[in-house]
């Protein structure tokens, strides 16, 4: 029987999707035993006209990491859920947009102009050069990728069976997925989230928790939490009740404040709406006045609650 | 073109501001019909997720109805309210939505003129903001949240 074909393929991402899978270390020599890789920009010279030239639905797994920010991330999606069988949204990114969709915070044309004009580290444009997608050269025409005005996740450009959320995915979770793919057991319903738990990240957490009352939230550079209690409980805003089990409480375990990365719990559509409603419980305070003081102190609640979900959250981008 | 009629949604309690609409209905008091109410049980009942989503499926604006404080039925619920509302405001300013296409007011089961009063008032606050229009707001495909591995 010829090995199942497998292909690994990176969009706007920071190539930590791929690293997380040579991070499951001598096993990946069993991931190269068990499947034909047949497409790995980052480790294999594969070239998209290979990829053309197979026959539909030829692939039977993409795991395809990263968010679609240009025209050739959004060609590459298409082209790959048409060649495969089981298209697989692997890591934040290709989840719920990541770091790359907290661009959906601005537009193009405010990125491009700080970018290329208005950075102090900009020394001079004057001519004003921004990036076109054609340019003329002496040896032809030259064509790069379009910059889109939004970041969008994978499943919201095309049809996508499976979903393994993290930034990156952990190892552990990703051998979990590879293993019960190779063992022939029945995969779950399309639209399935794999490699990960289905409560929130409080759940992995060892840190001692109290009833929660607080009128007092710390940036993480005001003050050193101790690693005993829940970070919350300490007044830092920790994503961990709006976020999906999966990855062992990691970052609480060193200190860190959870950050969201696996996404959304089960039946749960918005980090975000859900942090306010954590949030808005535990603020010990009743007075109008007193509450908006105590918000004042959470900096950035757009860019914390949604640092990994933006583009796939309920109101996707800030309207502008 | 005609004008713009805005599309509102209300989250009513079931104590006391659900009651007061009834009242202002069975009173015949006359108020603006673009409030389309749904009945929760409490104020604190709303979670910010039905508010977004509200906006994300059309609403010009929400506006959330609870008993007065002090006067909840589940004695605290409200003031879950009253800190939620004002963080939520900041979010969806945050998202280039005006703050005031939501709105939080307290109408108790005997307030029927002052229900008639917020809808007619919110209304045409919203009718000056004018219609919401989400950019790339379209409905999402539903996840299914199954587990393996």
């Amino acid at each position: 029987m010829p090995k199942p074909k497998l292909a690994l393929y990176w969009a706007a991402s920071c190539g930590g999707c791929e690293i997380a899978v040579l991070d499951i270390h001598e096993k990946i020599l069993d991931v190269a035993n068990i499947f034909d890789i047949v497409f790995w920009p980052v480790a294999l010279d594969f070239k998209y006209k290979d990829v053309k030239a197979m026959e539909d639905k030829s692939i039977d797994i993409c795991l395809f990491n990263g968010s679609i920010r240009n025209s050739e991330n959004a060609e590459l999606a298409h082209l790959l859920r048409a060649k495969s069988k089981v298209l697989v949204a692997f890591g934040s990114c290709a989840h719920e947009g990541c770091i790359p969709g907290l661009a959906n915070l601005t537009t193009k044309e405010e990125i491009y102009n700080w970018v290329y004009r208005d950075s102090p580290s900009t020394v001079s444009n004057n001519g004003g050069t921004f990036p076109v997608t054609h340019t003329k050269m002496p040896e032809g025409e030259i064509e790069i990728p379009e910059m889109w005005d939004y970041v969008k996740s994978l499943d919201q450009e095309v049809e996508v069976e499976y979903y393994i959320p993290g930034c990156p995915p952990q190892p552990h979770q990703i051998w979990a997925v590879i293993e019960h793919i190779v063992s022939g057991k029945p995969l779950p319903p399309a639209g399935s989230i794999l490699g990960a738990g289905d409560k929130t990240c409080c759940d992995e957490c060892p840190r001692e928790r109290k009833e929660k009352k607080l009128k007092r939230f710390y940036r993480p550079f005001e003050i050193l939490p101790n690693d005993k209690e829940c970070l919350l409980d300490q007044g830092l805003i920790c994503m961990g009740p709006a976020t999906r089990d999966g990855c062992g409480a990691l970052c609480p375990k060193a200190n860190i404040p959870c950050r969201g990365c696996y996404g959304n719990p089960p039946n749960c559509q918005d980090q975000g709406s859900k942090m306010i409603s954590a949030l808005s419980s535990v603020i010990d305070a009743q007075d109008p006045e007193e509450i908006e003081k105590i918000l004042d102190q959470i900096a950035d609640p757009i860019g914390t609650f949604y640092r990994f979900s933006l583009p796939h959250s309920i109101l996707r981008r800030v309207q502008k | 073109m005609s004008e713009f009629n805005p599309r509102i949604v209300g989250f009513l309690c079931n104590w006391c501001s659900y009651t007061g609409a009834d009242l202002a209905g069975v009173s015949r008091i006359k108020s603006a019909p673009n409030v389309r109410i749904i009945r929760t049980m409490c104020s604190g009942r709303v979670d910010p997720t039905f508010i977004l989503k509200a906006f994300e499926l059309g609403a010009d604006g929400v506006v959330v109805m609870g008993c007065h404080l002090g006067d909840c039925h589940y004695q605290e619920g409200n003031y879950k309210t009253i800190r939620r509302i004002p963080f939520l405001k900041r979010l969806l300013k945050s998202f280039g939505v005006h703050p005031k296409r939501l709105r939080l007011e307290w109408v108790s089961a005997s307030e029927g003129d002052r229900f008639a009063e917020v809808v007619n008032e919110f209304t045409e606050e919203i009718r000056q903001l004018g219609p919401l229009q989400l950019t790339n707001g379209k409905a999402k495909k539903k996840q299914v949240h199954t587990i393996a591995a």
